[in-house]
């Protein structure tokens, strides 16, 4: 997979697909980015499980703190990191020892390890780097139309109203092949003036 | 679903917009609203803590004007975009993002008069100090730089004369400055150049001219390319820093590649105020559904137009950046393939005396102070938009007492070469 940029398919097929999602790095603390993409995930149905050894013995909107992905002790479909790109690696090996295996290891939006992508897909694992599930399921259903951001889709067709808990078609075509290339370019600049 | 690529004039009509979800409506309505419901306690906390997407109140967000702003967004090949009520609320609402007090930015001396205005005077006592550079000389943006520069700002299609900005080199500028590349498109519009394709971080227009198109509604809009890095630390602080504001959010972290946007909408306008009516959305989305026809048509007409002033006895001069002559034409056709847009000035060779009477004598041109209309227009820029600037000024920026700057419409060319030759004859 190219990780500068992913198709709309790839994240849309991801997001159709997965159920469970284990998110590593998960805070309580309401004004942090996990604590609110996991509330919306958790709102648009998926089965959300918060890892975060800091945390165990509490429970972030209902649901028990596991200390690590190995503590879950059930299949999960996906792990959502949410951690810097140095503390990425382990998690990955930690994830590869599950039995079964997740389907998808998504690195949060800023985390990146190239490394630890190819080894996760070298076993059949999809893996998302440095976008947002919150994010890209806002985008691809269009509900983050409402902040003016550019979903990158075209639909024709009336959508349901938007209720809490409800899951939202992302079946909408695609605009400029589904790229998300704008969001590298920083990281890339970056690299260019280094 | 596949993924293809529809075309621009595809994104000009059906970009944002989806048939209504309550009653079907298929034209966006015009949510003529101060504020909206909360389902619950816990649903408006989310919403003022910017966890959930939503409406709130029309000064931080509308439905009609989100249609608008992804339309624009996506025209432009922007992450997101934030509409405000005017070109000039757009420059304030950037700014503010992007300066302290005793900060600096750089903008080309070619630019609209207000604009010059507005950073000259009004942008002064806030703290935020302009410094002017050459686009014509791209080394004087490089001399300009300093520490305290925070930005660089040009026209794509520079007032008043229609001149091209070469963007790649004043963007190659700033990517080495470290500092976001703005470019004000109201001239060119995204259907004659995307600023983001050639380095622009920002894109700004004034709505009210070509893009809504009809002169009837004023607005204004701030387009995030997700290109720049605001990560610094402590360079861009609305950005990378925890907002008290908001609890400690840090807005870059949060949102990404369209953290400037969100910026601009939760920082700017929620704070300064400056919202665009939804009526206005509508109407400036109803124009932008036909700008690929219309500015196709500018562009033909404005050729015609100046090629007809250009071998007219009376005329000393045209500038028009799609004559083969011009200074500009090889920037105007790397730039702007499609046509050198529809603004462009020309002196007379009786000097004020004769433009004064040209504009008193012509009939379809309407005399007044806008341009990118369908109607085709006329100004004598010294006395008017530029009346402000000192006489060296004037001519710095292409509005010498000589000249007369045209917008010209989408009427059929015959008539407007017709006018324009009975009101130069006599």
């Amino acid at each position: 997979m190219n990780h500068d940029a992913y198709p709309d398919n790839y994240i849309r097929g991801i997001l159709n697909s997965v159920k469970s999602i284990a998110m590593v790095g998960a805070s309580p603390v309401n004004v942090r980015p996990s604590y609110f993409a996991f509330k919306y995930l958790a709102q648009r149905g998926y089965d959300m499980i918060p890892v975060n050894p800091g945390h165990v013995g509490k429970e972030l909107l209902g649901k028990p703190f596991v200390a690590s992905l190995s503590d879950i002790g059930r299949p999960i479909d996906m792990i959502d990191i949410f951690r810097n790109s140095s503390h990425i690696m382990p998690v990955v090996e930690e994830a590869l020892r599950l039995d079964p295996l997740p389907k998808v290891i998504w690195m949060q939006l800023g985390a990146r390890d190239d490394a630890a992508a190819a080894k996760a897909e070298s076993v059949g694992i999809k893996v998302v780097m440095n976008r947002c599930p919150k994010i890209e399921y806002g985008r691809l259903s269009s509900e983050i139309s409402w902040m003016g951001v550019n979903s990158r889709t075209l639909s024709s067709k009336r959508a349901p109203v938007p209720t809490q808990g409800m899951r939202l078609s992302l079946n909408r075509m695609s605009v400029g092949g589904g790229d998300t290339a704008a969001s590298d370019r920083a990281a890339k600049n970056k690299t260019e003036q280094s | 679903m596949s993924d293809r690529l529809p075309g621009f004039s595809t994104l000009a009509v059906h970009a944002g917009a989806q048939p209504d979800p309550t009653t079907g409506a298929r034209a966006t309505p015009i949510y003529q609203t101060t504020s909206f419901v909360f389902n619950d306690a816990d649903h408006a906390a989310s919403l003022f803590g910017l966890q959930a997407f939503g409406n709130i109140y029309t000064r931080i967000g509308n439905p009609t004007n989100a249609v608008l702003e992804e339309r624009v967004a996506a025209l432009e090949g922007g992450t997101a975009a934030l509409a405000v009520a005017s070109g000039h609320a757009a420059q304030v609402v950037v700014l503010q993002q992007l300066l302290q007090p005793g900060d600096e930015f750089i903008a080309a001396r070619k630019l609209y008069g207000g604009s010059i205005n507005q950073f000259t005077h009004a942008f002064k006592s806030f703290g935020w100090n302009v410094v002017w550079a050459d686009p014509d000389d791209i080394s004087s943006f490089e001399r300009a730089v300093t520490p305290r520069t925070k930005a660089i700002f040009i026209e794509s299609i520079a007032n008043p004369a229609g001149s091209i900005t070469d963007i790649e080199a004043i963007s190659t500028v700033a990517r080495k400055a470290g500092v976001p590349l703005i470019v004000d498109n109201t001239l060119a519009s995204p259907y004659l150049i995307r600023p983001i394709d050639h380095g622009a971080d920002i894109v700004v227009h004034s709505l009210t001219k070509f893009l809504g198109g009809h002169g009837n509604s004023l607005g204004g809009i701030i387009v995030d390319a997700g290109t720049f890095d605001w990560s610094t630390e402590g360079k861009y602080p609305m950005l990378s820093e925890p907002r008290p504001e908001y609890h400690g959010i840090r807005l870059q972290e949060t949102f990404g590649n369209f953290a400037f946007a969100i910026a601009c909408r939760v920082l700017g306008l929620r704070d300064l105020g400056p919202a665009l009516s939804p009526f206005n959305a509508f109407m400036i989305l109803t124009g932008i559904e036909t700008l690929p026809l219309r500015m196709q048509k500018h562009c033909d007409n404005a050729k015609a137009v100046a090629e007809f002033l250009a071998g007219h006895p009376a005329v000393a001069s045209v500038s028009y950046a799609g004559l083969p002559s011009d200074k500009y034409n090889q920037l105007a056709r790397k730039y702007a393939p499609k046509g050198a847009g529809a603004v462009f000035t020309f002196s007379l060779k009786g000097g004020y005396d004769a433009g004064v009477s040209l504009v008193s004598k012509l009939q379809l041109f309407s005399h007044l102070a806008n341009v990118g209309d369908t109607r085709s227009l006329v100004i004598h820029p010294a006395s008017t938009t530029h009346s402000q600037l000192d006489d060296a000024a004037k001519v710095k920026s292409g509005a010498g007492p000589d000249v007369v700057r045209l917008s010209v419409g989408i009427e059929d060319k015959e008539d407007l070469i017709a006018d324009l030759e009975q009101a130069l004859g006599a």
